[in-house]
């Protein structure tokens, strides 16, 4: 196979309303090709230029689109342009790359502001906020009655979802609780000194912790770890047509996929939000012992005393509405997914903020309800 | 490609692979599943380290290229991919148009007439804002045709174009390799065990079976052909 090498670029000269193009046309020179040509032909002022193109050697599809794009230039002055002579296979590629003005492309229909808007919120009721709560009360109801149906689901497979949601998450909670324990117990330290009410160090970072930093700090690292994995595990699913696959097969893709995490969620959220809390609460023995002398023992008496059934089953009760959140919001994200590989990066990073918000909202709501 | 060889530790997966592709020809490299042809394909293209024997593409011996000529080399190929590589959170006038901006300083004006012209070359102007997830196997395939000769290659490498593709989309795609061949003057190389396209399209044929070439010829000479393979191989697969 011959090797193009080094080809002759082409040469342009603009005589008595005529037009040479000489050598050879090609992708490379294509850009400087028109302007030399548009710049020669700035001060042309006859009705009609004809383009000889007898002594063109070689022209590829991007040189028949820059003769196109002057005869399109020049038409716009007035000028008709007309393309004469030129060898067979420089004919035959002319007429094959020459496009038929009356093709148009079907372009998008543009929208105004309002209707853009009109659009945008019609979608988002329609297609985001009308199909959640339909996979909320979907999931809602085969969670409920899939608990004792374990036909449905792959054997083991309630457990492995347990371990990964919940048991591997464990150390990164602990550690993440204990900081925030220590940073909580670290700031309210400072303030309490200055009047005199060390003791109630151990009321603010119990009370925290129980009812509002253990579940929330629980919630985002799940959201982190487990929501964005549940959401790339579903669209990956949809792409490779496996959700299809199950369908086919006779399961039912939320029952066999999603029920189960939603098991494995509710089931090891309320205990790794308790070990958010205890750890959480470490940090505050810790501090207080350091920094305001309160020792152990009577941090966990005046404990006793400030920390009521309720604080704890607040938060409890909090987790569960969160695991609920994380795995409806991962799988409604992995389920919408569109545009194959790059569509499952982008559902992914919408599952985790979607998550996050929605739990932070939820947290405000119920932190109004139990106030 | 002369005296190429490919092993996988112990496990030889091509040997002693020699054959020419001619200009303006159309080369299909066949053989049964298994037989090695995709890996081939791949070393063609230079996408694997050569261990054995040399591939020399357009008069340039690919394992000895630097990274600049190497790229300079790939802007005179065209490769279409048998699940059409197209990207997927592009639309198929914007996958069409990807090479020509980043390889050329043409007007967006002009790409977007370039892109039509060959949307318009495979009967898929239409397409030109849809996703690829927005179409049918053969317009998929059609679309990435399209941008596998965005650049006017020289040379076109095609692996399994028919692949999933009905009998009639299979001979529109055809038609489309041959006028390829016919009109533009591209040499063409097709990785493919299609009979039915096979004998449509081919003017050469290079038979793999089990790593090796056990037969290299013209379409002719293939229905001459004595070896017991090829003859099996044409002869089951006119029969479907």
């Amino acid at each position: 196979m011959k090797q193009i090498g080094d080809i002759e670029s082409f040469d342009v000269e603009a005589r008595e309303g005529t037009l040479y193009v000489r050598h050879n046309l090609l992708i490379s020179d294509a850009d400087a090709f028109i302007q030399q040509v548009l710049l020669s032909l700035k001060t042309f002022d006859q009705d009609a230029l004809e383009v000889n193109l007898n002594e063109l050697q070689r022209i590829d599809s991007i040189g028949v689109a820059a003769l196109n794009h002057i005869r399109k230039k020049m038409g716009e002055r007035g000028v008709a342009v007309h393309f004469i002579g030129g060898q067979e296979h420089v004919r035959k590629k002319m007429k094959l790359f020459s496009m038929d003005e009356t093709i148009k492309l079907q372009s998008e229909t543009r929208s105004t502001f309002f209707e853009a808007l009109g659009e945008g919120f019609y979608g988002f009721v329609n297609d985001y906020l009308k199909s959640y709560l339909i996979l909320v009360a979907n999931v809602v109801y085969w969670s409920v009655s899939d608990i004792f149906r374990s036909k449905l689901q792959r054997k083991g497979e309630f457990y492995n979802q347990a371990v990964l949601i919940g048991v591997n998450a464990a150390g990164i909670v602990a550690a993440m609780a204990f900081i925030i324990g220590l940073v909580l117990a670290l700031q309210s330290a400072s303030q309490l000194r200055h009047f005199g009410a060390d003791i109630y160090i151990v009321d603010l970072t119990v009370i925290a912790m129980m009812r509002e930093m253990g579940p929330l700090i629980t919630a985002i690292l799940v959201a982190g770890r487990s929501g964005s994995a549940i959401a790339a595990e579903l669209a990956t699913m949809k792409v490779t047509s496996e959700l299809d696959a199950l369908k086919t097969m006779g399961l039912h893709p939320l029952r066999f996929v999603v029920i189960p995490k939603m098991h494995g969620s509710i089931i090891t959220m309320p205990f790794l939000t308790f070990l958010a809390n205890i750890m959480g609460i470490i940090g505050g023995i810790v501090i207080a012992y350091w920094y305001l002398d309160i020792t152990p023992l009577v941090f966990i008496n005046r404990m006793a005393e400030s920390l009521t059934n309720r604080d704890i089953l607040i938060g409890i009760f909090k987790s569960l509405v969160f695991a609920s959140i994380i795995v409806v919001t991962g799988s409604f994200f992995g389920l919408t997914v569109k545009h194959g590989a790059e569509g499952v990066g982008r559902v992914t990073t919408n599952a985790v903020v979607a998550s996050l918000s929605l739990v932070f909202v939820a947290d405000s709501l119920l932190g109004l309800i139990f106030y | 490609m002369n005296d190429f060889s490919v092993s996988l530790g112990d496990r030889t997966i091509l040997s002693d692979i020699s054959f020419d592709v001619y200009d303006k020809e159309i080369t299909v490299i066949l053989g049964r599943s298994g037989a090695g042809k995709s890996v081939l394909f791949k070393y063609l293209l230079g996408l694997f380290e050569i261990q054995k024997g040399t591939v020399v593409l357009l008069d340039k011996e690919i394992s000895e290229l630097e990274e600049d000529e190497q790229k300079e080399l790939y802007l005179q190929l065209g490769v279409f991919y048998q699940n059409g590589g197209l990207l997927n959170s592009l639309t198929v006038g914007e996958n069409i148009a990807l090479p020509l901006e980043q390889h050329s300083d043409l007007s967006d004006e002009l790409i977007a007439q370039i892109v039509k012209v060959k949307l318009n070359l495979v009967n898929l102007v239409d397409a030109y804002y849809l996703y690829p997830s927005q179409l049918s196997g053969g317009m998929l395939k059609r679309a990435a045709l399209a941008r596998a000769i965005v650049m006017d290659p020289v040379l076109l490498f095609c692996d399994e174009p028919g692949a999933g593709l009905d009998p009639l989309s299979l001979a529109d795609l055809d038609e489309l390799i041959l006028n390829l061949r016919d009109q533009l003057g591209m040499s063409i190389v097709v990785v493919t065990h299609e009979v039915s396209s096979i004998l449509r399209i081919a003017d050469r044929v290079v038979f793999l079976d089990g790593g090796k070439v056990v037969f290299h010829g013209t379409i002719k000479e293939v229905f001459e052909s004595d070896v017991q393979q090829v003859k099996v191989f044409f002869e089951k697969g006119r029969s479907i």
